[in-house]
């Protein structure tokens, strides 16, 4: 889960890493009353989770509460790259004298964490490994070790951070290592990590990902996660404990496994190159159970969505036996019809792997209006692509 | 042969008393697995019976392989406690670990990954999150369906449970010497590289077929690696060719970020080290079909 900068500077607080004193607001009201309490001069940033944001008009420094005001309600509402700004964080300013770059991440290939320092902040750290590829310092941490004063001293020197600024350094450096560990985060990362002409280290933004699959020991994480900015459908997807991503096209998808449902995304792509050009509608991994009540939710889903006009339901029968999946899809059908919901769309089916003769027996058997079995993933992709495409 | 599990393989089963591992435990036996007991610190000393089969319960890892000889351990615990899981299975020095367990936290899979170097990687360690090693005929260690194929000439690696099925399953003629699924997480114990040298060093295995996704560049070392070292024909097949960026696609591992990670890259990289790849999982039992009649 990719944080909020607000979120991940309330994160960073509570780790103890100095940030400025700030708070954030959904409607310009609360973003003047933010800016009365914290006086002065304030920066109002747009809370989006795409990169670009001051580009796009989506940072602006208010002398007055009343410029704040206009700020905040210029932002609120602005949509940068496809994100509309729900919220705006407001902070006092500070005075910069030099910009740094810090993170901590997950280096996967290596199966460690690295952090990755450099004294050119302020932009893209990738832009800087282009143009300066001297000025960007990696060090793969031991995750046996951590980050100890020792380790962070030795960070700071080989990046070439500031002598007189190195005891606060190697603090900071420590702290955000706490935090990343303390927080299940895979990637921490302050850009810019600030010096102010009063030789104070500021961390002045905050990234931050957290693991979801550690989310079962940080329950006082949960209150990160942003329901609004969900699409409503994976949110119902999420409460019913399936794993569904909304895309853009009219077929929708269900199959077991993470991997099968990624290649019937492909398939199915490549047959709607025949047919008119439809795309797969959804990512939608039912498991290896694949029960008829599990089944009936992943149907109610992927029906619900109105830009499906067809369903591709695609299993290889492991563990579960394909009669069972068979039983499942009519009983679902079954399930959803009884509850009044008015199922129209035609399913494709294809069965294949256990029992896969007695699954398709039993939906022949059925011999239900809306469901077509077909034998091979290639041919049941090609029909569900062209009842899409015919339904349009 | 086979690489990694054969047919004197003896299997523990790490969370044998609970629900997945008594259901699959039942599997593995019906498959020829040797399974040889379980561990349970909570139950130990009780016996958990199979079908008129009684295996013994262990109070640890340690305790288990004293008393029946393991060299491999399958972990079904669940993901809080995978980690000490693990670590006692490596602290016990066995040869082999297989973490069938899916959620386990990535700080605590670089934490056991990080244990086991300490210990010189006496322990190898597949998955988390993955199906296992099934070596046809011979011993199947996770929950990989045994009757899908026989054995046969092909070694199978894969991030992917049911697509390794699929693959199995359009090559169900040829057969299969082992198949490791590696797991599709973002911090895994064995990797493509590993399964690929050890499959180019078994007799048994004629030729590889490696199935990938989305996420990290692990294919595009394994391309490097193929170039640099493997003998035998690989076939690929990548999944998630029109998986849009930024969206997890069911793995914790299976995702684009910015320009790194996708499927055109990986497939790149694998064609430039005379690797065939597949459009589909058809095709790509169609084009290892072709290798296994010219050889």
């Amino acid at each position: 889960m990719d944080l909020y900068e607000y979120q991940g500077r309330a994160l960073f607080a509570r780790h103890s890493v100095p940030v400025l004193d700030g708070g954030v607001a959904t409607t310009p009201q609360e973003a003047v009353e933010l800016a009365e309490r914290l006086g002065d001069r304030v920066v109002v940033k747009a809370q989006v989770k795409v990169g670009g944001r001051g580009k796009a008009g989506g940072v602006k420094l208010a002398d007055t509460v009343a410029e704040a005001n206009t700020h905040a309600t210029n932002i609120l509402g602005m949509d940068i790259k496809g994100h509309t700004v729900e919220k705006v964080m407001l902070t006092v300013t500070a005075d910069i004298d030099s910009e740094y770059y810090f993170s901590y991440l997950l280096d996967r290939a290596n199966r460690t964490f690295l952090c990755i320092a450099s004294t050119e902040g302020g932009m893209e750290i990738e832009e800087v490994a282009k143009t300066a590829p001297e000025k960007v310092v990696k060090t793969p941490i031991d995750a046996g070790v951590g980050v100890t004063p020792e380790i962070a001293g030795q960070i700071a020197d080989q990046a070439g951070f500031p002598a007189d600024l190195r005891d606060q350094l190697v603090d900071v450096f420590v702290k955000l290592w706490d935090a990343f560990v303390a927080e299940d985060a895979t990637l921490v990362e302050v850009n810019p990590l600030v010096r102010t002409p009063e030789g104070k280290v500021l961390a002045l933004d905050a990234k931050v990902t957290l693991d979801e699959n550690a989310d079962f020991r940080h329950a006082e994480n949960a209150e990160f996660e942003d329901k609004s900015a969900v699409d409503p459908l994976e949110q119902r997807a999420k409460d019913a404990g399936l794993n569904y991503v909304k895309l853009d096209g009219q077929v929708g998808i269900i199959g077991n496994g993470a991997g099968l449902v990624m290649s019937t995304l492909d398939v199915v792509a490549y047959a709607g190159e025949r047919h008119g050009g439809v795309k797969p509608a959804n990512f939608l991994d039912i498991g290896g159970g694949a029960s008829a009540a599990v089944m009936a939710g992943g149907l109610e889903v992927v029906l619900s969505d109105p830009q499906v006009r067809s369903v591709f339901v695609n299993v290889f029968g492991g563990i579960t036996a394909c009669d069972e999946v068979a039983n499942g899809i009519i009983g679902a059908l079954q399930m959803l019809a009884d509850r009044g919901e008015d199922v129209t769309k035609p399913l494709v089916v294809r069965l294949d792997g256990n029992n896969a003769e007695i699954g398709r027996k039993i939906l022949a058997d059925a011999n239900h209006p809306l469901v077509t079995e077909v034998d091979t993933m290639d041919a049941a992709a090609d029909k569900a692509a062209e009842l899409a495409n015919k339904e349009a | 042969m086979a690489i990694f599990l054969t047919e004197n393989s003896k299997v523990i089963v790490q969370g044998i008393t609970g629900s997945e591992g008594m259901k699959h435990t039942r599997r593995m036996l019906k498959a020829g697995t040797n399974v040889v007991g379980g561990v349970n610190p909570r139950k130990a000393g009780q016996k958990v019976d199979f079908d008129g089969q009684s295996l013994p319960v262990f109070a640890s890892v340690q305790e288990a392989m004293a008393e029946t000889g393991a060299d491999t351990s399958v972990v079904f615990v669940p993901p809080a406690f995978a980690k000490s899981a693990v670590i006692e299975a490596i602290d016990a020095a066995i040869g082999l670990v297989v973490v069938i367990t899916e959620g386990i936290p990535v700080h605590d899979s670089v934490a056991f990954w990080n244990h086991a170097e300490s210990k010189g990687n006496q322990t190898r360690i597949v998955g988390p999150n993955c199906p296992g090693i099934a070596s046809p005929d011979k011993s199947n260690a996770g929950i990989t369906p045994a009757d899908i194929t026989g054995s046969g000439p092909i070694g199978l690696v894969s991030k992917s449970g049911t697509l390794t099925y699929q693959l199995m399953y359009e090559l169900r003629d040829v057969g299969f010497s082992t198949s490791v699924g590696i797991g599709g997480d973002p911090v895994i114990g064995t990797t493509h590289i590993d399964c690929l040298k050890a499959f180019e060093e078994d007799p048994e295995t004629k030729a590889i077929v490696m199935i990938g996704e989305i996420g990290g560049d692990a294919e595009e070392r394994a391309a490097d690696f193929i170039k640099a070292h493997v003998t035998k024909p690989v076939v690929a097949y990548i999944a998630g060719f029109t998986a849009p960026p930024g969206k997890t696609m069911g793995h914790a591992g299976a995702i684009i970020s910015g320009s790194a990670g996708t499927a055109d890259a990986k497939k790149d990289a694998l064609e430039a080290a005379g690797v065939k790849v597949g459009k589909t999982p058809s095709e790509t039992a169609n084009l290892m079909r072709e290798i296994v009649k010219g050889l």
